[in-house]
């Protein structure tokens, strides 16, 4: 028995207990909960330490010679990986503590959470692609859960809802794309398909093109699940679940599973090296054609510069770092598209703690504002909660990628990856983000926390208890030195050390774009009461998110229609009129015949006798 | 003498007359004893070939009257039993018309 | 003078059986039977199984034919009602009798017929010698006698060696008809209940 199982088991477990307590023991499922988080993270220290790559594996279900497992596959970035789900996971426990403590769901809450973690954990750790699959479909089931947790608020119902059926969009690729996988190479598992990659030699054209169609099949799963676009609409309104569950869930780890599922997938085409030789590992990665390469990097940074202009002109604190989160998981998948896998998930590392720091300050200031997100209605909060505020401060600087914080190392890897796999193509809109980010970040910090309280709300605001700060605190110190070597170089899954260069066009055009965006901020946003730049077309254009949540609201309703209107005439017509209509006239029209016969008249039966009698006669006499 | 063929025939007239009261007759108790005619002239035919197959010992070939012999026996089995039946039927319907028994009318 | 027997029985049997179909009174049917059953009993004779025709006459005649009054008289059956048989009906009922008819015709035209050949008794009694000297004496005419068919004999020497089994079987099947119904015409308490 390795103890990697009770990274599996102390999470279901609580979370089945937590079910079991629901209406009785609230208090108790939530420290349940906690206690089960903190374990697992322990045992993610340890497994990190020990630093050594286990794995284990027992038969679930065989069909024929397809042997479905269940395993896990604790290299070292799957182990970086569970330290983030499991740190940010039990810091996002305890802050809920006090966060939910009134909340009479409580244990509801803390159990779908657990679930949360047992199926994170089960995607991380998997060894073959349909255990991810399975776990994958959980974590959507536990966002669902949770974002769906205050569901007496349609809005919430809704946005669930909205986050499942979305979801089901890219998992049903994913599916298509898993068996496409399993056709191509025969094997599911991450160990066998790196098997086959290695020893496949060159491919036809026509493989050569079915393996990318799978690959982006597969990606479809990543697009749904990170929330790129087109499948993008669901993330912002998750936003609707309790706060902590968009710092956990929304911005750290589920949204991350896409890339980490990708670069899982790809680094299954880079074992070469590992075999002992080197020149397979560019054959192997070179087996995936470019087009599969250049889609998945179009749509990521499609995804952060829409998402970075939408972030402009939000009100809603959430709504705000919501579109951040898109516009960074878009940095991500673009990252990973131009093949810098190490890059995409330093950036996935570092990017989870100070998000899930964002979230969690602003899920401080919502509960200390008494569940105001209108960003109008705060202000002048510095004052009032210095310590939260500092703190977002620090984790505004990290995600602008200001020099010495630990986005400013990830982020300058995505603009090096940009830059010199992507061309001017994508470095100039990536930078063109960064210059946003810094804005968009600072218009947040200098409404919220700078100028006057704007209402009543911000006016009584005070700082949180030390539950409460004493995760931010933990995450600020992450925030900060996650990036540096000695840290990340332990943690950080992939992590690939590349030594800063000052003079270098990525160093300035980052440095540039923060004191850009910077600049702007304050001119735009320091001290003002209301929102200038709103009001004109732009504005208006981006505030509603480029309207795409209502074309979709059009395009499913002309798509129903059309739909239905084929599966009407499908059903009434041909399969309720001439298939089952017609069976059952048919049948009842030999019956109405037959019923005839079945006179009840002893008569007539004897004659059919007698008939049937001689015409027995007729072909055994006559015709045989 | 007869022949073959004439026993034959007069069996398979008597089979089609009991037949013809079958499907003619309404009476339940009438439709029995046409029944009870086609089944002797069934042992006529068989009786007949029993006579006029006498290849072997140069006597009757007596398998085929062992078998109108079983077939008398179950016969009359079969005559008590339906007469009993159709007692009952009667007390239970009050009819021996079979065009008053319909239960079988789909 | 054989073939006359024959005709006479054929036609008496024939026409019992046509009076049967065709009488409205239960009553008149079963005695027409009875005249028919009478006709068969000759024809029987006619074809050298007396045996035969002793108990197509004891059992049909005697034993079946008194239980179908027995039945009538129990049920008081009236002439049956003197609706005229349906157009369809009478058609069926020619119509598949006759067809019958013609197909048996038409198997007569597939093979030979039979003529009627005289049993060789002291020849057949050979066969008999070893395992029924008695039987082989009757045909031999060695007792003293003419020779002659000791049919009763045949048939139980067959029925008590060969066909032992099926005999037994037989007595069997009489005795569950016999308790069949005893239980049919017993009146079940409840039914009893509900008709008085």
């Amino acid at each position: 028995m390795d103890i990697t199982w009770l990274l599996f088991l102390l999470p279901i477990a609580s979370a089945a207990i937590g079910w079991l307590l629901l209406n009785k023991q609230h208090t108790l499922a939530a420290y349940l909960s906690t206690a089960s988080v903190i374990a697992t993270f322990v045992i993610s220290v340890s497994m990190l330490l020990a630093g050594k790559d286990t794995q284990a594996s027992f038969n679930w279900a065989s069909v024929g010679d397809f042997h479905v497992k269940i395993g896990f596959m604790a290299d070292q970035m799957a182990r970086g990986m569970m330290i983030v789900v499991t740190g940010v996971g039990m810091l996002v426990h305890v802050f809920s503590l006090p966060y939910m403590k009134k909340d009479a769901a409580k244990a509801r809450y803390f159990a779908c959470l657990s679930l949360f973690m047992f199926s994170m954990t089960g995607i991380v750790l998997s060894d073959n692609f349909l255990m991810t699959f399975m776990f994958w479909e959980l974590v959507g089931l536990s966002s669902y859960l949770l974002i769906g947790h205050w569901y007496q608020k349609e809005s919430a119902a809704d946005a669930a809802k909205k986050a499942f059926l979305t979801n089901r969009i890219g998992d049903f690729g994913f599916m298509i794309g898993i068996l496409m996988i399993w056709g191509i190479a025969g094997s599911v598992s991450f160990a066998g398909i790196a098997d086959w990659a290695s020893h496949v030699g060159t491919l036809t054209p026509l493989m050569t093109a079915t393996l990318g169609a799978a690959t982006l099949c597969i990606f479809c799963g990543a697009i749904g699940k990170s929330a790129q676009m087109p499948l993008h609409v669901w993330l912002p309104d998750a936003m609707e679940g309790p706060t902590p569950v968009s710092a956990l869930i929304h911005a750290a780890t589920m949204v991350a599973a896409g890339i980490f599922m990708m670069v899982r997938f790809f680094t299954c085409f880079e074992t070469g090296e590992a075999h002992g030789a080197p020149e397979a590992d560019h054959a192997a990665v070179s087996l995936i054609p470019s087009f599969a390469w250049t889609t998945i990097a179009v749509i990521g940074i499609v995804t952060s510069l829409a998402a970075a202009f939408m972030a402009t002109q939000q009100d809603d604190i959430k709504k705000i770092l919501a579109y951040s989160t898109l516009s960074q998981l878009g940095y991500m998948v673009m990252a990973v598209g131009l093949q810098g896998s190490e890059a995409s998930m330093f950036h996935l590392y570092t990017h989870a703690w100070f998000k899930a720091l964002l979230f969690l300050g602003s899920g401080a200031v919502i509960y200390a504002c008494h569940h105001e997100q209108n960003i109008w209605k705060m202000g002048g909060l510095l004052k009032k909660m210095p310590i939260t505020a500092i703190t977002f401060l620090i984790a505004t600087l990290a995600l602008a990628g200001f020099p010495m914080t630990a986005g400013f190392f990830s982020k300058e890897q995505i603009l090096h990856v940009a830059n010199h796999q992507g061309g001017m193509l994508f470095f100039i809109p990536t930078v063109l983000v960064a210059i946003l980010t810094t804005f968009y970040m600072f218009r947040l910090v200098f409404v919220v926390f700078f100028g006057k309280n704007r209402s009543e709300n911000a006016e009584h605001a005070h700082e949180v208890g030390p539950l409460m700060f004493i995760p931010l605190i933990a995450l600020t110190v992450m925030a900060v030195i996650a990036g540096y070597e000695g840290i990340a170089g332990q943690m950080a899954p992939l992590f690939h050390h590349e030594k800063v260069n000052f003079g270098s066009i990525e160093f300035l055009s980052s440095i540039g774009a923060f004191i850009v965006g910077l600049v702007l901020a304050f001119v735009f946003y320091f001290n003002k009461d209301e929102d200038k730049l709103s009001g004109n077309v732009l504005s208006k254009v981006f505030a509603n998110k480029f309207y795409i949540d209502e074309f979709y609201a059009k395009l499913v309703r002309v798509f129903q229609d059309a739909v239905a209107a084929v599966v009407h005439f499908f059903d009434e017509i041909l399969i309720g009129g001439i298939l089952v209509g017609g069976l059952s006239r048919s049948a009842a029209g030999f019956g109405a015949l037959f019923r005839r016969l079945h006179s009840g008249n002893l008569q007539g039966y004897a004659t059919l006798f007698g008939a049937g009698a001689l015409l027995i006669i007729y072909l055994t006499v006559f015709v045989f | 003498m007869a022949t073959l063929h004439e026993y034959l025939f007069v069996s398979g007239l008597l089979f089609a007359i009991g037949l013809a009261g079958v499907i003619a007759r309404r009476n339940i108790i009438v439709i029995f004893m046409c029944l009870e005619m086609m089944l002797s002239a069934a042992n006529l035919t068989l009786v007949a070939f029993s006579r006029f197959n006498t290849a072997e010992t140069g006597l009757p070939d007596y398998d085929g009257q062992m078998l109108v012999f079983f077939i008398i026996t179950v016969a009359a089995a079969e005559v008590a039993v339906g007469l009993a039946i159709i007692v009952a039927l009667y007390r239970a319907r009050q009819t021996v018309n079979v065009n008053d028994l319909t239960s079988l009318r789909g | 003078m054989p073939t006359l027997f024959f005709y006479f029985f054929a036609i008496l049997a024939i026409s019992g059986a046509v009076a049967l179909v065709v009488f409205r009174n239960p009553v008149s049917s079963a005695l027409s039977m009875v005249a028919s059953f009478v006709g068969f009993a000759g024809l029987f004779i006619g074809l050298n199984a007396y045996f035969i025709g002793v108990i197509q006459i004891l059992v049909y005649a005697g034993a079946i034919m008194v239980l179908f009054i027995f039945i009538i008289m129990l049920l008081d059956l009236k002439k049956e009602e003197s609706k005229k048989f349906p157009i369809t009906t009478v058609i069926g009922a020619l119509l598949i009798p006759g067809l019958f008819m013609l197909q048996l015709v038409g198997i007569f035209g597939n093979f030979d017929d039979k003529k009627h050949q005289a049993l060789d008794l002291p020849a057949s009694a050979e066969h008999y010698q070893e395992e029924a000297p008695k039987i082989a004496a009757t045909l031999s005419g060695a007792n003293g006698e003419a020779p002659s068919l000791p049919d009763v004999n045949l048939i139980g020497q067959k029925l008590f060696t060969e066909f032992n089994f099926p005999f037994q079987v037989m007595g069997i099947l009489l005795l569950v008809a016999t308790i069949g119904v005893v239980v049919l015409s017993k009146r079940s308490p409840s039914t009893s209940a509900s008709d008085q």
